[in-house]
């Protein structure tokens, strides 16, 4: 594809993450992609932030592998505009533990993403300052994008009916 | 009984003796207003004109894109990135195509290339045009609102005799363009590509200069380079703030490395840098969309559609009469398979690094679309340049950072 000359320095990237387990490989697009451990993303993302000068955050986001196990995959992708490279993160986590660390402190700009990667997956972001569900309603109840979620929704009408009813049963208001 | 009470010249009263001083006030502006450019909800807490914070609340025009494309498959969600960014349909055709070319790691014939150069610039002007019409009647400048959308209209009805649609146009696919451009297409473009600087300027003499245009958005939502990179902003909020990061110039798609431009870059990063980059980059669409026009005299003749039948559909002339060709046909439709494996591809589009993440397991269902909406973080902005402004500087703000709720909320 001519419309690609993004850097791909596995080398560079490598050499920062130093003793840091991680299984490198690269994408179809070019891009440096580290499967990681979740105990270590941490470490990763301080040493991304720090060391290798990924200044900008492109985006969160889950993925789920249902009905294989580990069940959700989580990517994180990152632009360094010093250097013209990208690189992705990507960790596989259980269901029943679907808990990864925050990435909000050092790139603030990831905190809607986590808010949405939490709405759609119910997969929890530990140490986000405002963990809420994003694009649903707080009170929705179910994580849209699982795999075992139908396209055409589960009891689609069902806020409006509870919100109805409330509505019914409370005293006409006097204004 | 009349209590006087006298002030020096000069000094405010004090504000311990304001009855309600200490006490806030929670604001819902949306999702019904209309400077919030669609359904957007700003609960704003005030302390009497001033923003205290601001929550932004999305989610009203969610319609779950990316789930949809789970269930559509690759090929028949094109319509859907129609209605992503509704104010720039080709880009976000083009943004996802590329996705998919990537994967499947198809090569371009030239002239869809510049096709789709052509059009993605022409999107970009008529996207930056509706930023200019509405943040302008959202200040009171109403004329300028009917100036600039008269301009956009002249878009539409060129995109119209090319696609047949003003609006949601589904004109790209994966290896190409559905079709050529035709010469009297190409002649109404040059004709309003030539006459468009001047109109350009005309909005200049109306806003640069102007007293309260200027009063408005001077010093209102400063971001620097590098809060504005921290909070994932990009495209044009992202270069206002002085950072000269394009991804036409830095990672060239479609052969943008080819063409003569300049990126324009601001200083302060305020409302009305935000205005002059887009000023600017109107100007520069209009001198890249004239070199692709003399491209496509060049590469007169030249397919706009690669023949690969694992994943371009055959010419319709050709499925009535030939049983091969009905097959592919047939194929195409119900089980188009990618590659297995990740792919991301981003483009520069009007509001920012618009981007596809998509996850193929090889199968003819989508592992996983996610679309990298540079909307959302534009919105994610509007606390941190909203705080301790006066509530009318958020119109201006909202205005100058430019969404879409339709690719915000996908």
């Amino acid at each position: 594809m001519t419309d690609s000359n993004i850097g791909f320095d596995l080398g560079r990237i490598l050499g920062i993450l130093g003793d840091v387990p991680v299984q490198a490989a690269l994408a179809p697009d070019a891009t440096p992609t580290f499967v990681v451990g979740r105990e270590h993303l941490s470490k990763v993302f301080e040493l991304l932030r720090y060391e290798a000068g990924f200044e900008t955050a492109t985006f969160v986001t889950g993925v789920d592998h249902h009905p294989a196990t580990p069940r959700f995959e989580v990517c994180w992708q990152f632009l360094s505009l010093a250097f013209n490279e990208r690189v992705r993160l990507s960790t596989r986590i259980e269901a029943d533990d679907a808990v990864v660390p925050t990435s909000t402190h050092l790139w603030p700009g990831n905190a809607f993403s986590e808010r949405e990667c939490y709405d759609m997956f119910g997969i929890r972001f530990e140490g986000h300052e405002d963990l809420r569900r994003l694009l649903m309603p707080e009170e929705y109840g179910h994580h849209p994008l699982r795999k075992d979620f139908p396209h055409h929704g589960i009891e689609p009408d069902r806020l409006y009916r509870e919100w109805d009813a409330r509505r019914r049963a409370e005293p006409a208001d006097a204004n | 009984m009349t209590t006087t009470r006298t002030f020096e010249y000069g000094s405010a009263p004090d504000v311990q003796d304001d009855p309600l001083h200490g006490e806030t006030m929670e604001l819902n502006m949306g999702p019904q207003h209309p400077a919030t450019h669609g359904v957007l909800r700003l609960v704003v807490e005030l302390d009497g004109e001033v923003m205290k914070s601001v929550d932004p609340v999305v989610g009203y025009l969610h319609r779950g894109k990316e789930k949809t494309c789970e269930s559509l498959g690759w090929a028949k969600f094109f319509p859907h990135t129609d209605r992503l960014d509704y104010v720039q349909p080709l880009m976000n055709n083009v943004a996802y195509a590329m996705a998919l070319e990537k994967l499947a790691g198809l090569e371009l014939p030239e002239r869809a290339e510049v096709i789709r150069v052509l059009l993605m610039e022409v999107s970009r002007i008529a996207a930056h045009l509706i930023y200019l019409g509405t943040t302008a009647i959202d200040l009171g400048a109403i004329s300028m609102f009917f100036a600039s959308f008269k301009e956009r209209e002249k878009i539409y009805s060129i995109l119209d005799a090319y696609t047949g649609h003003r609006m949601n146009n589904t004109y790209v696919r994966i290896g190409g363009v559905y079709s050529d451009v035709e010469g009297n297409v190409e002649r109404m473009l040059r004709e309003f590509l030539e006459q468009f600087p001047a109109q350009i300027d005309e909005y200049e003499t109306m806003l640069t200069g102007n007293r309260i245009w200027y009063d408005r958005n001077r010093n209102v939502g400063i971001i620097g380079t590098d809060e504005a990179l921290a909070w994932s902003l990009s495209g044009p909020n992202l270069r206002a703030s002085g950072c000269e990061w394009d991804l036409r110039k830095t990672q060239p798609y479609c052969g943008y490395d080819e063409y003569d431009f300049e990126v324009p870059v601001g200083t302060v990063g305020d409302c009305y840098d935000r205005y002059l980059v887009r000023i600017e980059e109107m100007r520069q669409s209009t001198h890249i969309a004239l070199q692709a026009l003399d491209r496509l005299q060049e590469t007169r003749g030249q397919d706009v559609l690669i023949e690969d039948r694992r994943y371009v559909l055959p010419p319709k002339g050709k499925v009535h009469t030939s049983m091969e060709e009905l097959i592919y046909q047939f194929k195409i439709v119900t089980d188009l398979r990618l590659p297995a494996g990740q792919t991301y591809s981003g483009i520069e589009s009007s509001k920012g690094e618009l981007g596809f993440f998509v996850v193929s397991d090889g199968t003819s269902s989508p592992v996983r679309c996610h679309i990298r909406a540079p909307g959302l973080m534009n919105v994610q902005a509007i606390p941190l340049l909203a705080q301790g402004r006066l509530l009318s500087d958020m119109v201006a703000l909202i205005g100058s950072l430019d969404f879409v709720m339709g690719e915000v909320d996908r």
